[in-house]
């Protein structure tokens, strides 16, 4: 077993999806059914994969790359099939291989305007290689492609399955992270040819970055062409304006995987490649990282005070929210990214549940105008509760899993990595904390108006169905998972620690 | 008089040693071609239904000599150097074989169904590739001048194939002026190198060229018109006027020969040219190089923004897509190898995907008879299949792996990158930020497809014939593959030092 899994555990479950994909191109759009199950099937043994990997996972070495796999791939540019996970990459692709199955089984009956149920999972099959492909990959190349791959399927998700406007949400992601990561590949490239390492693995490009004394400025700027790329897919101030367009106008689905996981892709990418590879760059950059994590908390809580769409509001404290992992991140401690990571992790739990309960709400009211809302707890009681338990995860409730992700990001910019100015990163401290006030506010305020009082009078005759079943089961996971992550935060920390100690002492020495 | 001048010749004269092998592809299709010109005099009009197969079979056959000449995998020499048989040279070549098989496979219903004449333009189609082929192993001025007129000439007329369209007939007209304009051009820089340099050999030229007193502006001003007389056959701006007239007005199958074939049959002189000849002047070359580059992918992507009609769109992007492959030619000489690789490596990949992206052009033309990008609303909803192979090549075209295309752009990138020169950078900054403002148009034809309704709600299904079909799944398959396993062309692009030997100090 542990062979097969060494061998093929993350092989086979990042290209099966793919392999799915091309099945059920087959298959004819009419049998609905048909798709639906391949398509949950596929997703559900991947996501056996998943515990399976979970289980033979080494815990004692989360620093090394386990289940690793290294073929030749394109011999002219030196690129390899490399993949592997460590501490780092795994709970990212557990979390992956957690929310597909549930956006699916979601799905099974709510499939948005103009159905067509065969492409809708054909492109979610196609986002799963993708996701899966970049957390795994070990080398740049095979990183870049797969990072791609997941461009083209939400574009059509969020253009074809949309909202109103919807043609301009979509070309607009799409054209901002493709801007980014046409940046992105200049800078792998650089990395190449200046290290004259004649690979692009991630591991053995760090070292070569080390021994070879490549001046600081150009480090710097290489450092500015993958912060492009992985800033404008995080999304990080000022280039956070696609974000709350393509939430809002994507499918329900589109939105969970985009907050769950697809945002990931740009933090991942900053703790995997950019930190290690370019450790003295990123002490350079780390404070005005710092600075635009602040600027995002706190305008992304105001914006979210001034939204009068659910979604919309919601797609802002995803801004909010992830500026606390840059914060993380930017520190360049252990304690940082530990805090990082994790915040990832609830985040796409978090965040993703708020989204499936605000599909939901459109569909039983077919608006997310907060003020057109009201009484959601006496109309559909279930989906009001579970909505007050993912708004108080959400602001940082101890016991929930936002809080870990919150707290040790604000705590650790207290005391910065070595060469970081430690006065500026606690004037950062305070501020992130004030976001957390207003995370509160806009929260709360959000969780009154929709599920407090009476329903407003368009609705109150209305028979509002409470929960389905499709949706019991696509959700009581996800709140079991953050509330388990809350109370027992050591799972998710004693699983990347190792990794990310190990990660900073390589890179900062500290 | 006439007596003792021969016997004078003929004591002089020795015949060159002949490679037949090495020369047998082109044996082979000259025959086929000369044995379809026979078909078409001897069974006239009884012929035309012939025609289409028997020119895909020419086509095909030189492929074995090419294949067995890979096998082999020695590089020959014949004519004293005029002609070269290497990798590269067998790589074109059958890129262009299978080019012109795809073109004939786009032909073969259009032009039944219209109102041309059918076998003449077999005959044409062949003749064209038939001088594509000898340019790719030409390496003396003399050779690449008569291959280039071969190839051209054949093509101007095609280009007026619709006999009684205006259209046709202005495009046929432009791109013969422009063509004539650019060989005139040409010549006079070819005839000032053979003063310079005393030989019509590249490789002579290249030596001369080199040594310490060719400072002189006049081998300046002969490189300059060469490579601007190719500048015109490639379409980079600022000698691009004509393609968008030409490409629209042609009938579609010849554009997309044009748009490929023709295309890469300039670029592979140009290579040539730079690299066997003017590779001890870079200081000419590359600042030459970089402006058209930099010009082509910028002006061509900003006009391709406001096309409307598909087949413009198509040629203004071509426009953009040559300054990519001239981006490398302006970091030569601190990349050589990295540079051809990239050159070549781009022609074939974009052979592939572009001559797709027509053939889904004709096939949903075929219905709509209409080249607006509006007439592909709603294609999703009634012809999916065409849809999700017209979103693989236009996904390639603007570079998202895991698709061809994207191969051809990082390999250019990488031989920027490997220049290391401010020079270098800057440019595939330029050619960042151009692939980006690429993706936009390509996605309105995305757009219109997947996410509009069908004019007026016509939503009839696209009879698309078999040659389409075939003409499709060969470019979708070589789009694709070449995306995924990209090694497969490294077989033969990694095997450069044939033509990087005979640079001078190279």
């Amino acid at each position: 077993m542990t062979d097969f899994l060494n061998d093929w555990g993350l092989t086979i479950p990042t290209f099966l999806p793919l392999v799915a994909a091309v099945v059920m191109m087959l298959i004819p759009k009419a049998e609905e059914e048909t798709h639906k199950i391949v398509a949950l099937a596929t997703s559900l043994v991947v996501a056996v994969f998943g515990v399976l990997l979970l289980l033979n996972f080494d815990f004692d070495r989360t620093k090394d790359l386990q289940f690793a796999v290294d073929i030749g791939w394109i011999d002219i540019i030196r690129s390899r099939f490399t993949i592997g996970v460590d501490g780092i990459a795994l709970p990212l692709i557990l979390l992956t291989m957690f929310v597909v199955p549930l956006v699916i089984i979601y799905s099974w009956n709510h499939f948005p305007e103009p159905h067509n149920p065969k492409a809708f999972l054909i492109l979610i099959m196609i986002l799963h290689t993708g996701m899966l492909g970049s957390f795994v990959a070990q080398d740049l190349i095979l990183f870049f492609v797969f990072f791609e791959v997941v461009l083209l399927p939400m574009y059509f998700m969020i253009g074809v399955w949309g909202g109103e406007q919807r043609q301009y949400a979509s070309i607009k992601f799409f054209l901002y992270t493709l801007f980014g990561s046409a940046l992105m590949i200049v800078s792998f490239l650089a990395l190449f040819v200046l290290t004259g390492a004649e690979t692009f693995n991630m591991v053995q490009l760090a070292e070569q970055v080390a021994a070879r004394e490549i001046a600081l400025s150009t480090q710097v700027l290489i450092f500015g062409g993958m912060f492009m790329g992985f800033g404008i897919k995080v999304p990080m101030f000022p280039f956070h304006t696609w974000l709350p367009d393509a939430h809002t106008q994507a499918p329900t689905q589109g939105s969970v995987i985009l907050a769950a996981v697809l945002l990931k892709l740009g933090t991942y990418g900053f703790v995997r490649i950019a930190l290690p590879i370019l450790p003295d760059a990123a002490i350079e950059w780390a404070p005005w990282i710092g600075l635009l994590a602040v600027i995002g908390i706190i305008y992304g809580a105001l914006g979210c005070l001034a939204q009068t769409d659910m979604k919309r509001l919601i797609a802002f404290s995803s801004v909010a929210h992830m500026g606390y992992v840059m914060l993380g991140i930017a520190t360049l401690t252990d304690f940082g990214i530990n805090a990082a990571i994790f915040g990832m992790v609830a985040h796409g739990l978090i965040t993703g549940m708020l989204f499936f309960i605000a599909g939901s709400i459109k569909e039983r009211f077919h608006t997310l105008e907060i003020k057109r809302l009201g009484g959601l707890l006496k109309q559909a009681p279930r989906v009001g509760w579970i909505l007050g338990l993912t708004t108080m995860a959400s602001l940082g409730l101890p016991g929930l899993a936002g809080f870990w992700g919150e707290f040790p990001a604000i705590l650790a910019a207290y005391n910065p990595a070595e060469g970081l100015n430690v006065t500026l990163f606690r004037v950062y401290m305070v501020i992130a904390a004030l976001g957390t006030v207003l995370a509160a506010a806009y929260l709360l305020w959000l969780y009154q108006r929709t599920a407090f009082g009476e329903p407003k009078e368009e609705f109150a005759h209305e028979h509002v169905h409470d929960m389905h079943v499709t949706e019991w089961i696509a959700w009581i996971p996800m709140v079991i998972a953050f509330v388990v992550l809350g109370l027992m935060p050591g799972l998710l920390f004693g699983m990347m620690d190792g990794a990310v100690t190990n990660m900073v002492r390589t890179a900062f020495g500290g | 008089m006439i007596a003792t001048l021969l016997a004078q010749v003929s004591s002089t004269f020795e015949p060159p040693t002949l490679d037949f092998h090495a020369l047998a592809p082109e044996i082979t299709f000259a025959a086929c071609v000369a044995l379809l010109y026979l078909v078409d005099m001897i069974k006239l009009e009884d012929g035309r239904r012939l025609m289409p197969g028997l020119s895909g079979l020419a086509l095909l056959a030189p492929l074995i000599p090419i294949m067995t000449l890979a096998l082999d995998g020695a590089d020959r020499t014949l004519f004293g150097g005029a002609f070269v048989v290497d990798n590269v040279a067998l790589l074109l070549k059958a890129t262009f074989f299978l080019s012109g098989y795809v073109v004939v496979l786009l032909s073969t219903n259009h032009l039944a169904e219209g109102d041309f004449w059918e076998s003449e333009y077999y005959l044409m189609l062949t003749s064209s590739l038939l001088g594509m082929v000898v340019m790719s192993s030409a390496r003396d001025l003399v050779t690449i001048f008569v291959a280039l007129e071969l190839l051209s000439i054949p093509a101007y007329l095609m280009a007026t194939w619709e006999k009684r369209s205006l259209r046709s007939n202005e495009a046929g007209l432009k791109y013969y002026l422009m063509g004539v304009f650019a060989s005139a051009l040409m010549l006079y820089g070819m005839s000032l190198l053979f003063g310079i340099s005393g030989s019509t050999l590249l490789t002579d030229i290249g030596a001369r060229i080199a040594e310490g007193n060719s400072s002189t502006p006049i081998v300046s001003l002969a490189i300059v018109l060469v490579i601007v007389g190719f500048a015109f056959k490639v379409s980079a701006v600022p000698f691009h006027s004509w393609a968008p007239d030409t490409y629209e007005g042609a009938p579609t199958p010849v554009t997309a020969f044009l748009a490929v074939a023709s295309k890469a049959a300039g670029f592979v002189a140009l290579l040539q040219l730079a690299f066997v000849g003017f590779a001890g002047r870079t200081d000419v070359v590359e600042p030459l190089m970089w402006v058209l580059a930099a010009a082509s992918m910028t002006v061509g992507n900003l006009i391709a923004l406001r096309q409307t009609n598909i087949v413009r769109m198509l040629a203004y992007s071509g426009i953009a897509q040559a300054g990519f492959i001239l981006a490398p030619f302006a970091v030569m000489s601190d990349s050589a190898t990295e540079s051809l690789t990239a050159v070549v490596t781009y022609l074939v990949i974009y052979a592939a995907m572009n001559l797709g992206a027509f053939a889904i052009v004709i096939a949903v033309a075929r219905k709509t008879q209409s080249g607006e990008i509006s007439s592909f609303g709603g294609l999703f909803g009634y012809a999916p299949g065409l849809t999700v192979a017209m979103t693989v090549f236009l996904a390639s075209l603007a570079g998202i792996p895991p698709l061809g295309g994207w191969f051809a752009k990082f390999v250019v990138f990488k031989a920027l990158a490997t220049a290391g020169t401010p020079w270098g950078y800057s440019l595939a900054v330029v050619m960042a930020v151009n692939s980006v403002v690429a993706f936009y148009y390509y996605a309105l034809v995305l757009k219109a497809m997947w996410f509009d309704e069908a004019p007026y709600g016509d939503t009839s299904p696209v009879r698309v014939p078999v040659s389409l079909i075939s003409a499709t799944g060969l470019t979708a398959g070589a789009t694709i593959l070449f995306g995924v396993f990209p090694g497969l062309l490294g077989h033969f692009t990694g095997s450069l030092e044939g033509i990087i030997a005979v640079l001078p100090g190279g």
